[in-house]
């Protein structure tokens, strides 16, 4: 009897041990990621400046005259993102406060598991679709913009993350209390006025939160802007114009065949830390934001 | 806002006006929610016209080829497959394990906050920087090579986020009587958790594991870094032998495609028969990921109606 407890408890021990193991796996992730990117980074900044790599307005890593300035990068990736927040933003709060203050609750259950769908459509298929579907459509109405351009893309991402940002949104304004609510109707105010004046801003910290992820997936976005946005880095903010963002010079560089090694090899890891910091200190600030709300009620 | 000079016909005026606000606000919003779904409905008409004619059993059952009526997705679709199993035995077991150790045993100290701040954020990253992870570490360093192994290796730590939080949110939702009652019978903590939590929580578990499959299965750009090839004229070994002891895992370093790399292979060629093409291609994976979501909303609401605790 005392035997076969003790030995339940060994099983006990080993078992949380695992479990352990497992959830301390995902730190190990973290930490691969950091190590890797900042291991190849460094061996690229070996023969690269920093200053270069950050001023410069070129980037033409594969000519004979090789420029690494990541500018061009940048200004792609930002135009496509703006002009995807510019959609994202206003329609995914819009139907935030619909489904959290308008909507019956017939639309409500429909609505939702579209939203969720939209989301997990894969992106590659979002590119076919402003490659082959939009751009020949606003070609019609703009008539110098490109075969590939950042405007087509930048939309069709913008529906792509409403999502996002309406749920995360809509998440916010429900954790408001009721009473809150109750206190402006009683006022006389109608429900335009509650969501906007007395619901938006006590949920404020929580779509602030949904803005920036929304901003996050945008910069973090790939496939779309890959197909229909170009392969051509530019420094421009014409959005009619051919462009390339960082996540797609990741993905036009590893389809050729680069040696292991390489500066060329290298740099893809550049690019992904530059991509990596946005990123990150999108997602911190986000994880402020939503650590706010907690605070708030 | 009302002041004492204003008349009645003010007042009503201003009243109307707010009403009209909030009915023309109403419609607004409806309008907004529904573009999400005028969207998804062109991109299936869309995709319909360009790849229907394309879809038939030559389709499925071809390699890729310079000439489009030729091509198929017999190496896409078979490396799809084979990938997920890899994703799935990834993140499934890792991800459940977490999930329970940070619900269940995990005691309130930095370890634990650490690994919850660590998981929001990895939630967060790129999948791109995954495929830059895989590419250092499971290529070059582990040596593993662009195989299906790496892809799948990839793709499952990419949605080992989406698997824990599924498992937390559907652990948590368990009342802690149940805990309680199976403790006052003598049970251990791990025979509480297998026999009660783990059961009880299944359907939300599923749910977040098929959710996070069908994210997998549309997932290219991590792919696409790691080195999965565009054409691919040959199939990965077979996992079944002849000969004892009848399981080869061989495949697992056998180079591979996947659907999403396939099609954007087809999207980025001039010709407009690889166009039909890769609309074809899309309308499998949007049915793939359609019926996978469609599935695991059909899960969450049934086992949301039917345990009331």
């Amino acid at each position: 009897m005392l035997k076969r407890r003790s030995i339940q408890k060994i099983k006990e021990r080993v078992i949380e041990n695992s479990l352990l193991l497992s959830a301390l796996s995902s730190i190990f992730v973290s930490i691969a990621i950091v190590f890797v990117l900042f291991y190849e980074a460094a061996a690229f900044f070996k023969g690269v400046s920093v200053w270069e790599f950050i001023t410069g307005r070129q980037w033409t890593p594969l000519f004979a005259q090789p420029k690494f300035g990541i500018l061009p990068l940048v200004s792609g990736t930002l135009l496509v993102t703006s002009i995807a927040v510019a959609v994202a933003l206003p329609i995914g709060l819009i139907v935030a406060v619909y489904l959290s203050e308008y909507a019956p609750f017939k639309i409500k259950e429909v609505a939702k598991p579209i939203l969720e769908i939209l989301a997990a459509v894969p992106t590659v298929v979002y590119g076919y679709f402003a490659l082959l579907f939009l751009t020949p459509i606003l070609q019609k109405f703009i008539p110098n913009l490109s075969g590939f351009n950042a405007l087509s893309p930048g939309i069709i991402m913008g529906i792509m993350i409403i999502p996002y940002v309406s749920s995360v949104s809509e998440d916010a304004m429900k954790a408001v209390p009721m009473h809150i609510r109750e206190g402006s109707y009683a006022m006389g105010a109608t429900k335009f006025q509650t969501a906007f004046r007395v619901v938006i801003p006590s949920a404020f910290s929580g779509i602030a939160a949904a803005f920036i992820i929304g901003i996050s997936r945008a910069i973090g976005e790939t496939m779309v802007v890959a197909i229909a946005a170009g392969m051509m880095p530019n420094w421009t903010w014409n959005p009619l114009e051919p462009i390339q963002t960082l996540t797609a010079y990741i993905v036009g560089v590893s389809l050729g065949d680069l040696p292991h090694g390489t500066l060329e090899y290298q740099t893809i890891f550049a690019a992904g830390v530059t991509l990596f910091l946005m990123t990150l200190f999108l997602n911190i600030l986000g994880f402020w934001f939503r650590k706010r709300i907690r605070e708030v009620y | 806002m009302i002041s004492e000079g204003q008349t009645i016909v003010q007042i009503r005026r201003k009243i109307a006006f707010n009403k009209l606000r909030d009915y023309l606000f109403s419609i607004i919003g409806l309008v907004a929610t529904l573009i999400g779904f005028v969207l998804l409905f062109t991109l299936i008409i869309d995709l319909l016209i360009d790849g229907f004619p394309r879809l038939g059993w030559q389709f499925f059952t071809s390699y890729p080829s310079r000439f489009p009526e030729k091509a198929g997705i017999l190496s896409a679709w078979v490396g799809t497959t084979l990938v997920m199993v890899v994703t799935a035995a990834t993140a499934v077991p890792l991800g459940i394990a977490t999930g329970i150790y940070l619900e269940e045993y995990a005691k309130r100290n930095w370890l634990t906050h650490l690994i919850e701040i660590n998981m929001n954020n990895l939630a967060g990253v790129p999948s791109i920087i995954y495929g830059l992870l895989a590419l250092g570490l499971f290529v070059y360093f582990f040596k593993f090579g662009e195989s299906i192994l790496t892809g799948g290796l990839t793709l499952g730590l990419l949605i080992l986020p989406m698997v824990v939080i599924a498992t937390r949110e559907s652990i948590r939702a368990i009342p802690n009587s149940i805990r309680e009652a199976s403790y006052a019978l003598g049970a251990t903590k791990w025979q509480t958790v297998k026999d009660h939590i783990l059961p009880y929580s299944m359907g939300g578990i599923l749910t977040g594991m098929i959710i996070g499959l069908s994210r997998a299965i549309g997932e290219t750009a991590p792919i696409i870094t790691v080195g999965a090839l565009t054409f691919i004229a040959f199939l990965p070994s077979s996992p079944v032998t002849a000969e004892f002891p009848f399981l080869s895992f061989k495949w697992l370093f056998d180079p591979f495609t996947v659907m999403p790399i396939q099609m954007f292979n087809w999207v980025s060629r001039p010709q407009k028969g690889f166009h039909l093409n890769a609309a074809a291609a899309g309308i499998i994976l949007l049915i793939m990921t359609l019926v996978m979501n469609g599935f695991a909303i059909y899960l969450r609401h049934r086992f949301r109606k039917r345990i009331k605790w």
